[in-house]
């Protein structure tokens, strides 16, 4: 395996790990649900896209051809994540439509009258 | 496999590590149910992208299967989860 390579696959497993941490903080420090419903997004996107390029590589130098199989993971990921989260956003809101809260919040003030 | 990749693969390992702890943080705060589902299907998440990295620590393709396995078991976790906390039922 060339050196060159081997740069490439630790700063792109790095780089996801990164982005995975800032991902969890954003879990944590945002204040709302549905502000929190974001931040996941950052590692099943960018983060899962990262080691899967990292995994390539690394799995394609190693002198047996090609090696794309990983790419099946961003494909079932990029099926799945989105589902997930549009059922969560859907059962917040009756959740919190049923406790009583008028959402989603109009879009304009209503200063007219 | 020289030695910057293997602290790469440590460091990354450690990132992963700080984010799971993080998001079971706000697993067990919530404050509401819908919090702790979501933190849920971050920490599987993470776990399959811990996966991929064992992967290649260890040079094995078993490692992959694994985590495709987790993609699709945290998918049916939280899309059943997310069905509970609409309507009371799953299916």
């Amino acid at each position: 395996m060339p050196l060159f390579a081997e740069i490439v696959v630790a700063l792109l497993l790095l780089a996801s790990g990164v982005v995975a941490l800032v991902a969890a903080l954003g879990l944590w420090r945002l204040a709302d649900f549905f502000q929190r419903m974001h931040a996941p997004a950052l590692a099943s996107t960018l983060a899962a896209w990262l080691v899967t390029f990292a995994s390539i590589i690394h799995f394609s130098t190693r002198g047996e051809g090609l090696a794309l199989h990983v790419w099946l993971i961003i494909i079932v990921l990029s099926i799945t994540a989105p589902v997930t989260t549009i059922m969560l956003a859907r059962a917040a809101l009756f959740r919190r439509r049923l406790a009583g809260d008028a959402l989603p919040p109009p879009l304009q003030p209503e200063d007219r009258a | 496999m020289t030695a910057m990749l293997s602290l790469a693969i440590t460091a990354t390992l450690l990132l992963y590590v700080l984010a799971i702890g993080v998001a079971m943080a706000r697993l067990f705060r919530g404050p509401s149910a819908q919090d702790r589902v979501l933190a849920l299907d971050f920490v599987y998440v993470v776990g399959m992208l811990m996966m991929l990295v064992l992967a290649i620590r260890y040079e094995s393709e078993v490692y992959f299967e694994g985590a495709l396995l987790m993609v699709l078991f945290g998918f049916v976790g939280s899309i059943a989860l997310a069905k509970f906390l609409l309507r009371g039922e799953v299916v």
